[in-house]
Formats: C-alpha cells, structure tokens, sequence
C-alpha cells in the first residue's frame, strides 16, 4: 500500500536497453539488400546503466545531461512506456506526460478529437473527460481552432494543447521532456504558474531540460545523467555547479537559453 | 493526505501504483495486460470511430458509398467470371460471390487498417503507456463497422437468388466471430511487420489480391482448380470463406471437420499475432 510517506517515484538498480535501426525508414528491401551484403543495421543501445535515485512525494526533480545521456529515456520508463531491461521502477500515483512530442496523435483529427483520444488512452474516464474539457480548451487558449484539423495548428499552438492536456489529466506525478519551450512568452508564464500549483497540490514533477536556470529556480531536487549513468544527485545548486564546471563553459551562455 | 485507490502490484496501467520490472521472456504479464486492455476499451471505439468518422461513415452518402463500391466490385468480378468460364453464371453464383467477396473484403481492411494503426499511432506511443494490442484491434472493429451494411446487400441479393432460409442461418453468427477472431490475429500480424519493414504495407495489394485468387470466392468450394487442391487445407479462407459460402448460399451446414479447420485457423492465427506483437510492442517506442 503506498503511503504518504512512500517516494512518489522509486528507481532501483535500472538497466535499459534496447535495439533500434539506423535507417530512417526500414523496409524489407534495403533488409534484403543488406541481407545480401551480410550487413546489419541493428544496434543495441544501452541507454540506462544501473541508475537508482527517489523522487519524494511533491518534489520538483531536475534532470540535467548533455545529448544522449538517458534523460529522454527515463522519462519514459518511468510513463511504463518502456519497461526496465533490469532493475526495478516503482510509481505511486497517476502519471501524466509531456514528453517532446506532445498530444497530437493523429493530424488529420480535430484538437477536439485528440484531447479525447488521449486522456481515454491515458486511462481518463469519458465523464472525467468531459468534466476536464472545457478546462483544456480555456487554458489552451485555441479558440475555435479546438474543432479544425490538428494539421492547421502552428507548433506554438501544438505545444500549448499538449501542455494544457498533460496538466488536467489529475496527474500525482508530471514528467516534463523540454516541452515547454512551446508557446510564446505569455503562455511559458503561465505554464510555469501552471505547474507551480501543481507542486503546492502536492504533485511531484520530473522535469528534463537543458535550461540550467529553470533548474535553479524551479526544482528542488536534481540529479546529472552522463552516459546513461548517474553521476550526480543533490540540491539543484549544487548539481547545476559540477555540470557547469563539466560541461566547461560559462554559466551565463547556457542560463539565457530558452526553458 | 491523499489517500490513494489501490489494487495490486501488478495493474500496471491505471491504477495508482506501478510496479515496472523487466518482461519475462520478453512478454508482459498476461493478467494485467488483459485488464488493462479492458480497461481502455472506450479508447479503442473511440479511435474506431474517429476514423469512421473521417471517412464520413456518418453521413448517408458515406454509407451509402460503403454499400454501393462492393456491390460495383461483385457486378466486376461477376462479369470476369462469366468471360473466362466462357458461361454466364445464375443468381445463386452472384450471391455466393458477393458472400464471399464481402467477407473477404472485411478481412483484407482489417489487415490494410491493422498494418497502419501501430505506426500511424506513432505519438500516442511515444507519449503514452497502454495495451499496443488496442491498435490493431480498433482497426478491425473500424473494418468491421463498414462490413456491415454489406450484409444488408447480402439479405436483398440472397433474397433474389431464392437461398436457402431456415434456422441453419444461425449458424453463420459463430462463423463470423471465427473470421473476426481470423482477421484479429492478422491486423496484430500486419501491424508489428509494419513497424519493422515499412514498406510492408505496399506489398499488401498485391498478396490480398493472389490470396482472393486462391480462395474459393470466384469459384465454389468444389470447384477448387485441381492443381491447389493439395494446398487448400493450407489456406485458412478456405475454411471460413469455404464455410461461409456454402451456409449462408447453399444452406450446406459446415461438417465437423469444417469447424475443426475454422477454429484452429481462426485461434491459432490470433495467438500467433497476439504473441508476435506483444513481445515486440516494448520496442515500438524507439522503432517509431
């Protein structure tokens, strides 16, 4: 029985890999053709590598890392979108998503009818959804574009329903992946507000991003990946410090960059 | 403090713990995968009716549409038949055409549909945990949806043609959830190869196209040319569309046999597709 006192997220000893292709588009020809060739274009790759930490419940948890270091992967560990290789994950409490590429699922459908398809996948009843609706569409602020093709929509407008579905779902646990780089100046305002309140509920988020200052300000946990490894996990000050120092630069050039 | 709904360890989708561990041999858990795949099951006829939806299903031109281009595909198929047999064909031969041809037809959409639905499903994947298998199935249910008002053709076209009618008809309802069960296992088939080979979809004409040939829907099933007599136990369409055929056109009750051959064909076919994608769907997230 998870309790109040239990983390709100739990990784043990995680180990994830898996196989993916170099090719952009795999077809049975080019398989064939390197068939003949005795070539292959599987490659394994070891994202995660024996990584453990706690997420208490109501924490904000920075993630920081150079490319390539697991982050992204994490995140969706952590969503059970990609079970561990070995080790162990254990959530407690509703998870929603944000990961890069936001809600839109099929182009050709409404706004309308991607927020309903999403939240009935993320295990939203209809009534919940309903009831969430209108919520999403203010906060969104899409207007009347909430009932045209997604296809019409500028990325801003991508970003601000992926955002704005992610936060009503009811979520215990947020995972943010560099998303909020959606949305002009007023709306990152007002997701930061956004996700604010949704520390003092209580909430627990897990934010990936390359904007150190957004570290600083927003988290109160942090932990460095390197290489699919852990390198470091303590308060944020002191994480964004030993990856500044690493990443052997000034801390003025990376802190300008946008959230 | 918030107190927090909880079931076992292992309901691994929607209830408020979750417990991720690595698959044994490569499967997830069957009882939570089963569950949780009850569970959004509004997920998966929502999806299904939006893409009915987009192809205007709602509309009566839509449905109409759906009745009228397989009925100019039998009127098609009806007219070849009668110029290589060198004699025109009866009504019974139009109705048994049509019963084969529709079926055949749901069977084919359910692979053309099931072989994009993982693929096209590419951001909610991405975005989102939830039973792969959804994707596929939601798709056969979509086929499904535009099969039916071609049974409406059916009733009319065996009316004319002076079927057999009587309680054996009631037999065509298992035979039909046989084909559906059928067409299931090979939407999941379809849709992991998709995934790895993405140009499995532009081969799927083609090889629908030989199969319709091979299977006993131009012909009657005693009319099997004598060269793929051997073969036929090896095509599964030959003992659901065979079946089909004869029960709803002739009012031939399918022998044990018959049923022995649907059901292992129709089950096996779906445990196979079942297994080949859930011990792929983990690495849908980084293939896609």
């Amino acid at each position: 029985m998870p309790s109040a006192s239990d983390p709100a997220v739990e990784v043990s000893h995680l180990d994830i890999t898996y196989r993916t292709t170099y090719e952009k588009v795999p077809t049975l020809k080019s398989a064939l053709v390197r068939l003949g060739r005795r070539q292959t274009a599987v490659r394994e790759i070891q994202a995660v590598r024996d990584v453990s930490f706690e997420v208490p419940q109501g924490a904000v948890m920075g993630i920081v890392g150079a490319n390539g270091a697991g982050k992204s992967t994490l995140m969706r560990s952590v969503a059970g979108i990609l079970p561990p290789t070995a080790g162990r994950i254990v959530v407690n409490g509703r998870v929603s998503t944000l990961l890069a590429l936001g809600v839109g699922f099929n182009a050709a459908l409404s706004g309308r009818e991607n927020v309903v398809l999403g939240g009935l996948a993320a295990g939203l009843t209809r009534d919940r959804l309903e009831e969430r609706y209108e919520e999403i569409a203010d906060f969104a602020e899409l207007g009347d574009f909430m009932d045209l093709p997604m296809k019409t929509y500028s990325s801003g407008m991508y970003g601000r329903l992926a955002f704005a579905v992610a936060v009503h779902m009811e979520p215990d646990i947020l995972l943010v992946d560099e998303a909020l780089s959606a949305g002009d100046a007023k709306f990152k305002q007002k997701a930061q507000a956004k996700m604010l309140e949704l520390c003092q509920r209580a909430g627990t988020i897990l934010l990936v991003t390359h904007a150190l200052a957004t570290v600083k300000d927003l988290c109160s946990d942090a932990i460095w990946l390197h290489k699919g490894q852990l390198i470091q996990q303590g308060k944020p000050e002191e994480i964004v410090e030993a990856y500044t120092r690493f990443l052997k630069v000034g801390e003025s050039a990376i802190t300008d960059e946008d959230v | 403090m918030r107190t927090v709904p909880v079931g076992g360890a292992d309901d691994d989708y929607v209830l408020e713990r979750h417990v991720y561990e690595p698959h044994r041999a490569g499967l997830p858990k069957f009882g939570p995968y089963v569950r949780a795949l009850w569970r959004r099951r509004e997920f998966g006829f929502e999806l299904s009716r939006s893409s009915l939806r987009a192809a205007h299903f709602g509309t009566v031109f839509g449905q109409l549409w759906l009745v009228i281009s397989p009925l100019l595909l039998g009127a098609v198929y009806f007219v070849l038949v009668a110029i290589i047999s060198g004699q025109s064909q009866g009504a019974e031969f139009f109705a048994h055409l049509l019963a084969g041809l529709f079926v055949f037809y749901f069977i084919a959409g359910a692979m053309t549909a099931g072989s994009k639905s993982v693929v096209g499903g590419g951001r909610l994947i991405m975005n989102m945990a939830f039973p792969r298998v959804l994707l596929p199935l939601s798709s056969v249910l979509t086929a499904f949806m535009r099969f039916l008002p071609t049974m409406a053709v059916l009733v009319v076209v065996g009316a004319i043609a002076r079927v057999p009618i009587g309680a054996h008809l009631l037999l065509a309802l298992p035979l039909l959830a046989f084909i559906v069960v059928f067409a299931s296992g090979m939407a999941m088939v379809f849709a992991t190869l998709q995934v790895y080979f993405r140009d499995t979809s532009n081969f799927l004409p083609y090889f629908t196209r030989m199969w319709l040939y091979l299977s006993p829907v131009l012909y009657y099933i005693d009319q099997v040319p004598e060269g793929l007599r051997p073969f036929s136990a090896f095509n599964p369409l030959f003992w659901l569309i065979g079946a089909w055929g004869e029960l709803l056109v002739r009012g031939n009750v399918p022998s044990a046999t018959v049923w022995l051959g649907c059901i292992l064909w129709s089950v096996g076919t779906f445990v196979v597709g079942w297994l080949f994608l859930t011990s792929r769907e983990r690495e849908f997230a980084v293939r896609i």
